[in-house]
């Protein structure tokens, strides 16, 4: 059978969605992407032209807030999660800006 | 004279000033300590959801007024993923395919010559943190405060064919969302931000060229320059037989140059797909105009009043509108019956000069509009002479106050009794008695230098016109 | 007798008249705990010195009348963000994450004075019908403990069924309230999408994702969904629809309830078993005055691609905040992108990355139309077909699962075996309609559910259906006390 996703592609996902694999897990999710979107691809059998797509089924619009402050959150509190940080902020490894 | 056409559309970022950021509680505020103006839905913590500023809707739909846009009826939001270390969620809620405006133009004038520009849309979306890079390169450091702002993006369409009409058209642009105060627009804050693309074409060609993008353009100068430099880099790569390429680069100012930057990997498919998070909006003609009846006169139309009712030249009048303030100012002045054309000269004048040296605006000094209008109607009354208005002035501006105090207290009114003149002048004439001869004689000059000796040893408080006549009278009796 | 066994209403009255002690309801739950939950394993994180406190302040202070839910002991999903009470969604990437603030639903039992025993496990974000993608424990079925207790709520649906606890939150994405009740045989609600707030939920997919409760019985689950409900103003997508008396619903009259039998439920793919114990509870309902006709979904079949399609796109954004920047895992390294990579390589499961592969390749440069926009077109005819149905229906009936629970390890290794486990759960989750998990016997000595789908809102019409079967079908099910150990 002809498959609908090759390595390449997945390598290329895998990098939008910033995950890494092996070699062999590359060919083991291409196989299963391969089947999952396969299977997808029965959707194909119904005609949709036309059909306005779904993307929240409550009949609900504006939906807004006053603009009024709420406090924040202590500087600690906000960062007691953050893997690393240095005077009051997150500290990441150091962006390229290109010059 | 060039061969070939330049081609410029702009991407600009208007950061609103609402209270609080677009979707949480959060202040919207410039200069606080880092990371202190946030909360879990700012920082993106699991289980999070926005809740959409109305606020920030309404500026956006009145920004999009402004710019003579058409508004969508219907409107969402979407998810623009990318992953950024400024960017928590990984993803900005912005909008796709449904901006809230499209279809607008912004009118510039160079040289006395209008045109209008196309502004393709304009959509309203969040805006991301800082990054600080350390000096010793051990990393960067990220400064939440700003994530969440609201932010208009307002794409140009690609009308402008110099770098000068996008300078003019950020002017334009920066105006009017100074009238409607919906920013700050300073680009020193970076509540105002602009990207460029240009491409260049050779005249009658009627498809675009390839097109680079310059970003870190920091200042309307830099936009510029930098396109000027583009310019004239793309025309030498052309006639050196070579292609233009597709590519981002970097405006440096110190060198005057720019250079390419490098792309973030992978960030040019960004997977946009509808906001499940944020329920769609319903713009009514009602909410429209409500929001149209917020807008105030905007600065074309000022210009034309200007022009039609108070007699003003088009300069003046483009001038004076191009900031709101200047232009409050102005129509304040004249408001309290001071003459048009005479503030004009002032605000033009003296006033400009004094605002530019100090690096302020016409909001930042003490001088009230009605004070300016007062100092000119002394003038219009002849209770001062302009010599002497210039001295007020001084004081005036530096520190505020009402200049016909300041007159008094300065002893600065001027001497229009005839009779007080026609004695304080006789031992002057007295003196000068050869002047006065040339000057009967047919000297003319001698008659300016009367004229300076009554004022110099009058401190300047004669007024001119009669002392101009006593003289005349008393060249007569000779 | 368990106290638990006894329900949330008597052991309210008790707890009132101080015939009991909220001490006693809590000592019931960890002792139970430690008698099973080293065999079931559905708690991650327990909250014994909290909630022994909190009883003893509630003994010594007394309850509200108001406070029906004072003093019980739940138990919480650990996707339900607890201030003070780490939450890990079962996966590596947040082991150590201490959320900033509470879920709406917490907020809202808290309130009512509940006492949160502790987390508990699920698949790793929700993401999987066995419970076995948890990073951390692998829960049993109390009923077989070679068996999964179904997912993702695997672990809130096995306290329960285990009487660890009196009731518990899950949250239902495309099954994942209703298929492990069936599988443990307890009652679980999903409510119509927006009737629970969401905020403080971990998301999955948010067009899909909706909190419910897992109870023993009808009764507890509509005093719990009626605490857990309503508009919240920290969840735009939850609806203005005022909150009912649920239990006032119970009268345990369903004559001329109009019932609607999708032949699509009961056909193939679906256990001989399961069927028969369908059919009866079918009948059943019919004799208590139930007018029951057979209909068609006719897209049905669709709602397991298109639902994989929506909940993986939707869900490859929701996860992309795990970065290891404000907080999770993070790995050493000097590179930017390598740290984010290494990080969420590491700090995610197998399943969880095929669902953001999956998701991010469909929303991709290309793909866009072909597979998101085409799965949210096929949602609107799943979403049409119930429409049709409920215009001379009240409600559908039909199985919860095609099986009775499976074998550990028996589908872990085959996501479309996997995923076809949830295909009469999913069209609910598309169409975002309430239905309700009910037991209606067993089958070869494992439970099975009796899934009932409402309309919009349509809670109260579920809770008396499900509510009057429950009274009349003769059965209680408590899991054999030889699976666990004592």
């Amino acid at each position: 059978m002809m498959s609908r996703i090759n390595e390449d592609q997945v390598k290329y996902v895998a990098n939008l969605a910033r995950l890494s694999f092996t070699d062999q897990e590359i060919k083991t999710f291409t196989t299963q992407l391969d089947d999952i979107i396969g299977f997808a691809e029965q959707l194909n059998e119904l005609d949709t032209q036309g059909i306005e797509p779904t993307t929240h089924v409550l009949d609900m619009y504006n939906v807004m807030r006053e603009d009024v402050v709420e406090p924040s959150l202590p500087r600690e509190e906000a960062l007691k999660n953050a893997p690393v940080q240095e005077d009051g902020q997150v500290k990441v490894p150091l962006i390229m800006e290109a010059d | 004279m060039s061969n070939f056409e330049t081609v410029i559309g702009l991407e600009v970022h208007v950061e609103l000033k609402t209270k609080t950021k677009a979707f949480c509680g959060c202040a919207n505020q410039f200069g606080s300590e880092p990371n202190t103006n946030t909360c879990p839905i700012c920082l993106g913590h699991p289980g999070v959801l926005p809740i959409l500023n109305h606020e920030a809707v309404d500026y956006a739909i009145k920004a999009a007024l402004a710019l003579n846009c058409e508004i969508s009826r219907e409107t969402k939001f979407d998810r623009k993923n990318y992953f950024y270390p400024d960017n928590p969620k990984a993803y900005q809620i912005s909008q796709f395919d449904q901006p809230i405006g499209r279809n607008g133009y912004i009118e510039i004038e160079i040289d006395g010559e209008k045109k209008r520009i196309g502004v393709h849309r304009l959509h309203l979306e969040e805006d991301a943190g800082k990054l600080n890079h350390l000096e010793d390169g051990s990393g960067s450091l990220v400064d939440f405060n700003r994530v969440g702002t609201p932010l208009i993006e307002i794409v140009s369409e690609a009308d402008m064919r110099d770098p000068k009409e996008a300078y003019a058209y950020l002017e334009k642009l920066k105006a009017i969302m100074q009238y409607i105060d919906v920013s700050d627009v300073k680009m020193e804050e970076g509540s105002l931000r602009c990207d460029a693309n240009i491409s260049i074409r050779p005249y009658g060609q009627t498809t675009f060229g390839t097109k680079t993008e310059l970003k870190n353009l920091n200042s309307f100068t830099f936009v510029e320059k930098g396109l000027a430099y583009e310019e004239r880099r793309q025309e030498r790569v052309l006639l050196s037989g070579g292609e233009v390429v597709q590519e981002t680069r970097r405006y440096n100012d110190a060198t005057k140059t720019t250079t390419v930057m490098r792309g973030k990997e992978g960030s040019d498919d960004y997977r946009y797909f509808p906001e499940p998070d944020i329920i769609k909006l319903k713009i009514d003609q009602e909410w429209i105009d409500r929001i149209q009846a917020e807008i105030p006169e905007l600065p074309d139309a000022r210009q034309k009043r200007y022009v039609e009712e108070l007699g003003l030249p088009e300069y003046d009048a483009m001038v004076l509108t191009q900031t709101k303030t200047m232009s409050d100012f102005f129509q304040a002045a004249v408001a309290e019956g001071a003459d048009a054309k005479l503030v004009s000269n002032w605000l033009m004048g003296d006033v400009s000069a004094y605002l530019n040296s100090k690096y302020m605006t016409i909001d930042q000094v003490p001088m009230k509009a009605k004070d300016l209008a007062k100092l000119v109607k002394l003038i219009e009354k002849g209770t001062i002479s302009s010599k002497i208005a210039k001295k007020v002035f001084k004081d005036l501006i530096e520190k505020g106050g009402d200049p016909e105090e300041i007159v008094k207290a300065k002893g600065l009114v001027q001497i229009s009794d005839e009779g007080a003149l026609r004695d304080m002048l006789a031992p002057i004439l007295e003196a000068n008695k050869q002047s006065m001869i040339d000057y009967k004689n047919g000297k003319d000059r001698a008659l300016g230098f009367l004229v300076g000796q009554v004022m110099k040893q009058t401190h300047g408080k004669a007024n001119p016109k009669m002392v101009n006549k006593i003289i005349l009278d008393e060249v007569n009796k000779l | 007798m368990p106290l638990f066994e006894e329900g949330l209403v008597s052991l309210s009255q008790k707890l009132h008249n101080k015939e009991i002690k909220a001490s006693d309801l809590v000592d019931e739950a960890f002792t139970r705990i430690h008698e099973v939950d080293g065999d079931v394993q559905a708690f991650l994180t327990l909250n014994e010195e909290a909630a022994r406190s909190e009883a003893k302040a509630l003994d010594e202070n007394g309850t509200a009348d108001n406070e029906i839910l004072s003093g019980m002991p739940i138990g919480l999903k650990d996707n339900m963000v607890t201030k003070g009470l780490k939450t890990t969604c079962s996966s590596h990437i947040l082991e150590n994450y201490d959320p900033l603030y509470n879920a709406t639903v917490v907020e809202k039992v808290n309130a009512q004075k509940a006492i949160t025993i502790g987390k508990l496990n699920m698949d790793e974000f929700a993401m999987g019908s066995s419970t076995e993608t948890s990073f951390f424990a692998k829960t049993k079925n109390p009923w077989d403990l070679q068996r999964v207790p179904g997912g993702s709520s695997g672990g809130s649906a096995a306290a329960v069924a285990a009487g660890e606890v009196l009731f518990a939150l899950g949250t239902d994405t495309g099954g994942s309230i209703r298929q492990p009740s069936a599988f443990c045989g307890v009652v679980g609600m999903k409510p119509t999408y927006g009737r629970v707030s969401r905020y403080g939920l971990v998301a999955f997919a948010s067009s899909l994702d909706q909190a419910g409760p897992i109870t023993r019985t009808v009764e507890d689950n509509a005093y719990l969904l009626e605490t857990i409900a309503g508009l919240d103003r920290h969840d735009s997508t939850s609806a203005d629809v005022a909150v009912p008396h649920y239990a006032a619903a119970l009268t345990g009259d369903i004559k001329g309830l109009r019932v609607a039998v999708p032949k699509e439920y009961l056909g193939e793919g679906i256990d001989e078993s399961v069927k028969a114990n369908i059919r009866a509870a079918i009948k059943q309902l019919e004799s208590l005055g139930a007018v029951v006709d057979e209909v068609s979904l006719p897209h049905s079949k669709y709602a397991v691609p298109a639902y994989y399609i929506i909940a993986s796109s939707e869900a490859s954004a929701n996860l992309a905040r795990f970065d290891g920047v404000r907080y999770g895992v993070r790995a050493e390294t000097n590179d930017l992108i390598e740290m984010y990579k290494k990080s969420r390589s590491e700090g995610f499961g197998d399943e969880v990355k095929r669902r953001i592969m999956l998701g991010t390749f469909a929303l991709s440069s290309g793909y866009y139309d072909a597979y998101y926009k085409k799965a949210q077109q096929v949602r609107t005819l799943i979403k049409q077909d119930f429409e049709k149905v409920f215009k001379d229906h009240d409600i559908i009936v039909g199985p919860t699962t095609p099986t009775t629970a499976f074998k550990i390890g028996e589908n872990i290794d085959d996501p479309l075996t996997m995923y076809a486990n949830d295909l009469l759960t999913i069209p609910v989750n598309l169409a975002g309609i309430p239905a309700i998990s009910l037991p209606c016997g067993l089958a070869n000595g494992l439970p099975v559910g009796l899934q009932m789908i409402g309309r919009p809102f349509g809670e109260e019409t579920l809770y008396r259906a499900a509510h009057a079967y429950e009274q009349t079908a003769g059965f209680t099910l408590t899991p054999a006390k030889g699976a666990m150990s004592k």
